[in-house]
């Protein structure tokens, strides 16, 4: 038996040590330790002070529990003296009753100001109206006139406001490179303030339980130059390319049509007449007019494991509720030469 | 108390008789028995919860697995998460507060022995109400506000175990709105709601005997300040029920009127607001997770002093200390709640409280460690548990004050850190602290004891297992993975670490096997204990094991703290204790006269109506979730006859039948009692 | 059983007050707090703008009212009188004060009937109108469903004073606890009267 424990513990530490090995994972694109915007560096900041409390005060116990193990185990001597009947210390009592009440209010002060500081956003700030989807966000600058869905682009060393809720249960926006979370509440609106120093991609998660697939519901945040946010943004405000007549573009466009897509996907086009603009706040799916310049869809979860753009969208438009449960896409049963054709239309839009 | 002087003038409800058999555990009204029933339907409920946790833990293995269904896996860590709180720890809980709050304060029953049966019957049920859900229970797939279906089965999409998805999948906090009408629609969450409801009724009934209890039936010299930590422990937590209880049922009475007859509280479409929910389902929760952690607490301090051979180091500081954080307990509950959008205000003023619960969790920490310093520490697997407890919990309440901060808690709140945090206050902290209590306290239950080397085989493994499955959980918090997530991405290089989880959480199991055969080996062929196997300090050692049903033959009458201690030990000049010449003889007599009272004593008798009035308040809530229907109706009648009738029965049973004295040693000898 | 009173107990340590007076005090302690979550719950809503439908304050009928809470408050009189002339062996006062007792906090009972289908017929503010109005319901919904289990704990106690002998000493306590739980859900209605109906306003 006591074989089995040692070969259980050594097994556990062989993989405890493998492991160890990919704390520092460079690979972890949701990590808190990668902080890049003023935001989540106060926030690291402030978990490495506290950390580095913890751990003095943890190596000090634990220390002392073992030293205590170790100096007073009863070793069953026959001479062994009985201990001696300490009740307690009201010194003592006093001491360990301050000296946590001091350590805490080290920690108290930079919390309390943190949280004053990191609430709320600037007044200058650009605006994002950000809405809670099942499974999705939904983003909408209202200075800009752009909508778009699951990919948030926003200016490079930039404060920018999301001005939050939802639309159905909560839901919580994370992207942990640049702050911490905030709650998306129905029928009320939160501040979340986000700011990355340099350009780059950020992932996010929602990380409230917000029914069958809340494992399902992701974000992205593409920090770009104020320069190529302004291009975006011109890109965004312009319209859909109408297919040429005959083109496989063409047929995925007569698929959008006629297979129930417009129900609920806006796609705007030049012309007014093509355009298909939902107005219903009920049947709201992803605004799909620059369906192509995001690089994920499907709250941001497909692609994934290495497959293309284009594999994806074959995998997704075959049965939505079967990528992600319980979606409102439903199944429309498309035949394979719909679907590639709905892909070349969708993949035109950029 | 003088009741007894009156037989009331009817005789038609004999109370039952019988003293062995299936109709003797139905009609007990004994607190040893119903602490026992407790205590085995509670581990029950731990070995299914386990198993929920596992097959969670078998989807976690890999990145994107498909073994479980998004359904399926929302409804079983909503159970899990259920199970563990209210059917395993808390009732397991009770079954140490019902065992041993009399023997620890020297009485001979609760103040209410029916009322605690009723208690026990109300959570068996409750417990079967809440788990009839996996066989009548219904989640439809999400219907949204304009009622577009999605279109899949119950949970659907790939991965199997899809016939679990039909049961709450709610979560165990039931976040509005997403567990209100609309979006859980079913009656699987109704069960959940209507079951909690039940179970919280059960824990009141106790929560009120309880304190009356120790109010009033303590033994002569047995003040309020030498009772044993764990009977101060249950005050505390008695009264923590008492206060927080009626307001997580306001709050489920609400979700229930929502989701039954149409109420909008939390229909944020009509002006509720679904953050209210928080605060009250919080306001009652983080008193919850005292109510969870002090028993065991109660329990390490009964332990560390004996096998310490010291008392209690700072006895009134650590009973004082459990006071404290029980009452700050119910000044932090929006801690919970810092990424909700609350004031900055509100989240400064309750970091500030939040961190200063962490100023008695430390004093009582320090006691523990006191009270081992300077000791001959016996390291018997009571202890191990009892020490292994006081380093995991340190670790969970360490971790427990970076959620104090609250802007690093906006990063790690419903993450896994927040899973790895509470797993180390819970299963480190009150897991740790039962299984310390149930390899102490099983000599008091059979007269055998466990085997140490098996116990040793269980500690090591749990230990090893446990850090291996928690531990990592820090990691993947902070590295972002999700809390409630069904499957994660492999991009996010969160798979290695899970993989480890997974592994650890086996070990746990085969632990709890190890445990398993050891206790139903050592019942039958452990060594025999004898009266006070561990040399230890209170009195409820100073009866024969097992316990006789009338627990004392002669109620101690108390001096001092550590009563029986002081029995056996005086000191020296040095304060080393000497054990006296008369101990042995004091234990002879001790427990000779324990199994051999020289007066008839008086017992409660055994009653049906706790029982039967239990029995209907189940049918009533089955009543109400179909009570669209004529049969609901008839449920909701048929329940509320049947209650009322206990209620006429309990009312009018004869106080005490003529009286069988209690002989233990020559069953069947009646006497008449003199009492009239 | 508190009743099984042992020579051992009797010399125990104990604060005096009978087992179950003090477990009824201890249980309308937590009955405090489910009262209190509910009228909080009430004041959160009852004055927040912007619902749909009929404000509970719009359309309360005060007068009616305190005539209702006139009554509950004389029942916790009555209440008094019985327990008085139980003390004095005085049978047939217990009974006929009991009796009135339950009377009145049936005429209470009659009046939130009443009230109710008003506020349903005349007004159509329904459970589902909009969160103050569920809140209200619930609320005086509860308070009512305590008072109609008071009413017929009292009757029962009537009841059993019809037997011979009347009731006894230790019935006396049973009415001593269910006095205690009646002057509590006076108490509570004196507080919902006082805080729900003439406090609150509807949002301006």
């Amino acid at each position: 038996m006591l074989r089995l424990i040692r070969g259980a513990t050594v097994a556990a530490m062989a993989l405890l040590l493998g492991a160890c090995q990919l704390i520092g994972n460079e690979d972890a694109p949701l990590t808190t330790f990668r902080p890049a915007g003023p935001n989540a560096e106060r926030i690291d900041d402030l978990f490495w002070l506290v950390f580095w409390i913890a751990t003095a005060i943890f190596v000090l116990v634990m220390g002392a529990l073992v030293l205590i193990l170790f100096v007073f185990r009863d070793r069953k001597k026959e001479d062994a003296r009985e201990p001696k009947q300490l009740h307690g210390s009201p010194k003592l009592e006093v001491l360990w009753t301050v000296i946590p009440a001091l350590i805490l209010a080290v920690i108290a002060v930079p919390t309390v100001s943190s949280v004053f500081e990191l609430t709320g956003c600037e007044d200058d700030s650009m605006r994002v109206e950000l809405t809670g989807h099942q499974w999705w966000f939904e983003f909408h600058y209202p200075d800009q006139g752009v909508d778009t869905a699951n990919v948030l682009v926003i200016p490079a060393g930039e404060e920018v406001c999301l001005e939050m809720t939802s639309d159905d249960v909560l839901h919580n926006f994370w992207v942990p490179a640049l702050h911490g979370k905030r709650y998306l509440v129905p029928g009320q609106t939160t501040l979340l303030r986000l700011e990355a120093s340099q350009p780059g991609e950020f992932w996010g998660h929602c990380a409230e339980f917000c029914g069958l697939s809340h494992s399902l519901m992701r974000t992205r945040v593409q920090a770009v130059s104020r320069a190529e946010f302004d291009e975006w943004v011109a890109a965004q405000l312009a319209p859909a390319n109408l297919p040429a007549d005959g083109t496989p573009e063409f047929d995925g466009y007569q698929v959008f049509l006629n297979k129930g897509c417009t129900q609920c996907h806006t796609i705007r086009f030049d012309d007014e007449a093509s355009s298909n603009i939902v107005l219903s706040e009920l049947f709201n799916g992803p605004d799909l007019t620059h369906f192509a310049s995001r690089n994920v869809f499907a709250g941001a979860v497909l692609p994934e494991g290495g497959e293309t753009h284009e594999q994806a969208l074959a995998r997704w438009l075959a049965d939505p509720p079967n990528v992600k449960p319980g979606s409102f896409m439903p199944n429309l049963a498309l035949t394979a030469q719909e679907i590639e054709d709905l892909i070349a239309f969708l993949e035109s839009n950029t | 108390m003088t009741a007894t002087a009156e037989r009331p003038a009817t005789t038609i409800f004999r109370r039952p008789r019988s003293t062995t058999g299936l109709w003797s555990w139905l009609t007990t009204v004994d607190h040893k028995r119903i602490g026992i029933l407790y205590g085995y339907a509670a581990f029950f409920f731990f070995v299914i919860g386990g198993i929920e946790a596992l097959l969670l833990r078998i989807q976690l293995a890999q990145a994107n697995a498909e073994f479980l269904t998004a359904g399926a896996y929302n409804a079983l860590f909503t159970m899990h998460g259920t199970t563990m709180v209210f059917l395993f720890i808390m009732p397991a809980s009770a079954a140490f507060m019902n065992y041993l709050l009399p023997l620890l304060i020297g009485a001979r029953d609760v103040a209410f022995p029916r009322l605690n049966a009723l208690s026990w019957w109300i959570f068996l049920f409750g417990g079967i109400f809440l788990y009839s859900t996996f066989i009548f229970g219904t989640s439809v797939p999400p219907v949204s506000p304009d009622g577009i279906t999605g279109n899949l089965a119950p949970g659907g999409g790939p991965g199997s175990f899809n016939w679990l998805a039909d049961s709450p999948d709610g979560g165990w906090f039931c976040y509005q709105p997403n567990c209100g009408p609309l979006y859980s629609p079913g009656t699987a969450m109704d069960y959940w709601a209507l079951g909690i409801q039940i179970l919280g009724l059960a824990s009141l009934v106790s929560a009120i005997n309880f304190i009356v209890t120790v109010f009033n039936m303590r033994a002569r010299g047995m003040r309020l300040l030498r009772m044993p930590v764990f009977a101060w422990m249950t005050t505390v937590v008695a009264f923590l029920l008492l206060f927080s209880l009626p307001i997580i049922a306001v709050a489920l009475f609400m979700v229930a009127f929502d989701r039954q007859f149409g109420t909008v509280f939390f229909a944020a479409t009509s002006g509720g607001d679904p953050i209210l929910w928080q605060h009250l389902f919080w306001l009652f929760g983080h008193p919850e997770v005292y109510i969870l952690i002090l028993p065991a607490m109660g329990i390490v301090s009964e332990v560390l002093p004996v096998f310490s051979r010291k008392p209690l180091f700072g006895y009134s500081a650590v009973v004082f200390a459990g006071a404290a954080i029980a009452f700050l307990g119910f000044g932090v509950w929006a801690h919970h709640m810092f990424a909700s959008g609350i004031t900055p205000v509100a989240q400064a003023a309750f970091a500030l409280a939040t961190m200063t619960i962490a100023i008695p969790t430390g004093i009582k920490i320090f006691n523990w460690m006191g009270t081992l310093w300077g000791g001959r520490l016996r390291l018997s697997t009571p202890m191990l548990f009892a020490i292994g407890f006081l380093a995991m919990f340190t670790i969970g309440g360490l971790s427990g004050v970076t959620h104090a901060v609250v802007p690093s808690d906006w990063q790690q709140t419903d993450t896994y850190y927040i899973v790895a945090h509470f797993h180390y206050v819970l299963f480190g902290g009150a897991v740790f602290g039962l299984f310390a209590g149930m390899y102490y306290w099983f000599p008091k239950l059979t007269g055998r004891l466990m085997s140490d080397r098996l116990g040793k085989v269980h500690f090591w493994l749990q230990f090893i297992g446990f850090n291996l499955t928690f531990a990592p959980m820090h990691w993947l918090g902070l590295q972002g993975m999700v809390r409630r997530t069904w499957k994660y991405a492999p991009e996010t290089g969160l798979e290695p670490w899970n993989l480890a989880v997974t592994v650890g959480a086996f070990i746990i199991a085969t632990s709890i096997a190890v445990f398993m055969f050891n206790w139903y080996r050592s019942k039958r062929r452990g060594a025999l204990a004898g009266m006070d196997p561990w040399d230890a300090r209170t009195v409820e050692w100073m009866t024969p094991s097992p316990t006789p049903e009338h627990n004392f033959s002669e109620p101690p009458v108390v001096t001092r703290l550590d009563h029986f201690w002081h029995l056996k030990y005086d000191e020296d000049e040095e304060g080393r204790p000497v054990r006296r010449p008369e101990a042995d003889e004091m234990l002879a007599h001790l427990e000779d006269v324990g199994r051999h009272p020289t007066t008839p004593i008086h017992l409660p008798n055994p009653s049906y109506f706790p029982l039967v009035m239990a029995v209907g308040i189940p049918l009533v809530f089955y009543g109400i979730i179909y009570h669209t229907s004529a049969w609901g109706k008839a449920l909701i009648v048929v329940g509320a006859l049947i209650m009322l009738a206990a209620l006429i029965g309990w009312g009018m049973e004869p106080l005490e039948e003529p009286h069988e004295a209690h002989e233990p040693e020559q069953e069947g000898v009646e006497e008449e009692s003199g009492h009239v | 059983m508190s009743e099984l009173a042992t020579a051992a107990h009797l010399e125990g340590e104990t604060t005096g007050v009978e087992n179950r007076k003090l477990g009824m005090w201890v249980f309308l302690s937590s009955e405090f707090l489910f009262f209190g979550a509910l009228i909080t719950n009430y004041l959160l809503y009852s004055n927040r703008a912007g619902f749909s439908g009929v404000y509970p304050a719009e359309i309360y009928d005060i007068p009616f009212t305190s005539v209702s809470s006139f009554v509950l408050l004389m029942s916790s009189l009555t209440m008094v009188l019985a327990h008085n002339a139980l003390s004095r062996h005085d049978q047939n006062g217990a009974r006929t004060w009991l009796f009135a007792t339950a009377a009145l906090g049936s005429v209470f009972l009659g009046g939130q009937v009443f009230e109710f289908t008003e506020f349903v017929v005349n007004y159509d503010m329904r459970l589902s109108s909009n969160p103050a109005a569920s809140a209200f319901f619930v609320l005086t919904g509860f308070h009512g469903t305590h008072v109609a289990i008071g009413v017929i704990m009292l009757l029962s106690l009537r009841g059993m004073s019809r037997r011979r002998g009347g009731l006894s000493d230790s019935h006396g306590m049973n009415l001593e606890l269910v006095g205690l739980y009646w002057h509590f859900v006076d108490i509570i209605w004196i507080v919902i009267f006082t805080v729900v109906y003439l406090l609150s306003a509807p949002p301006a």
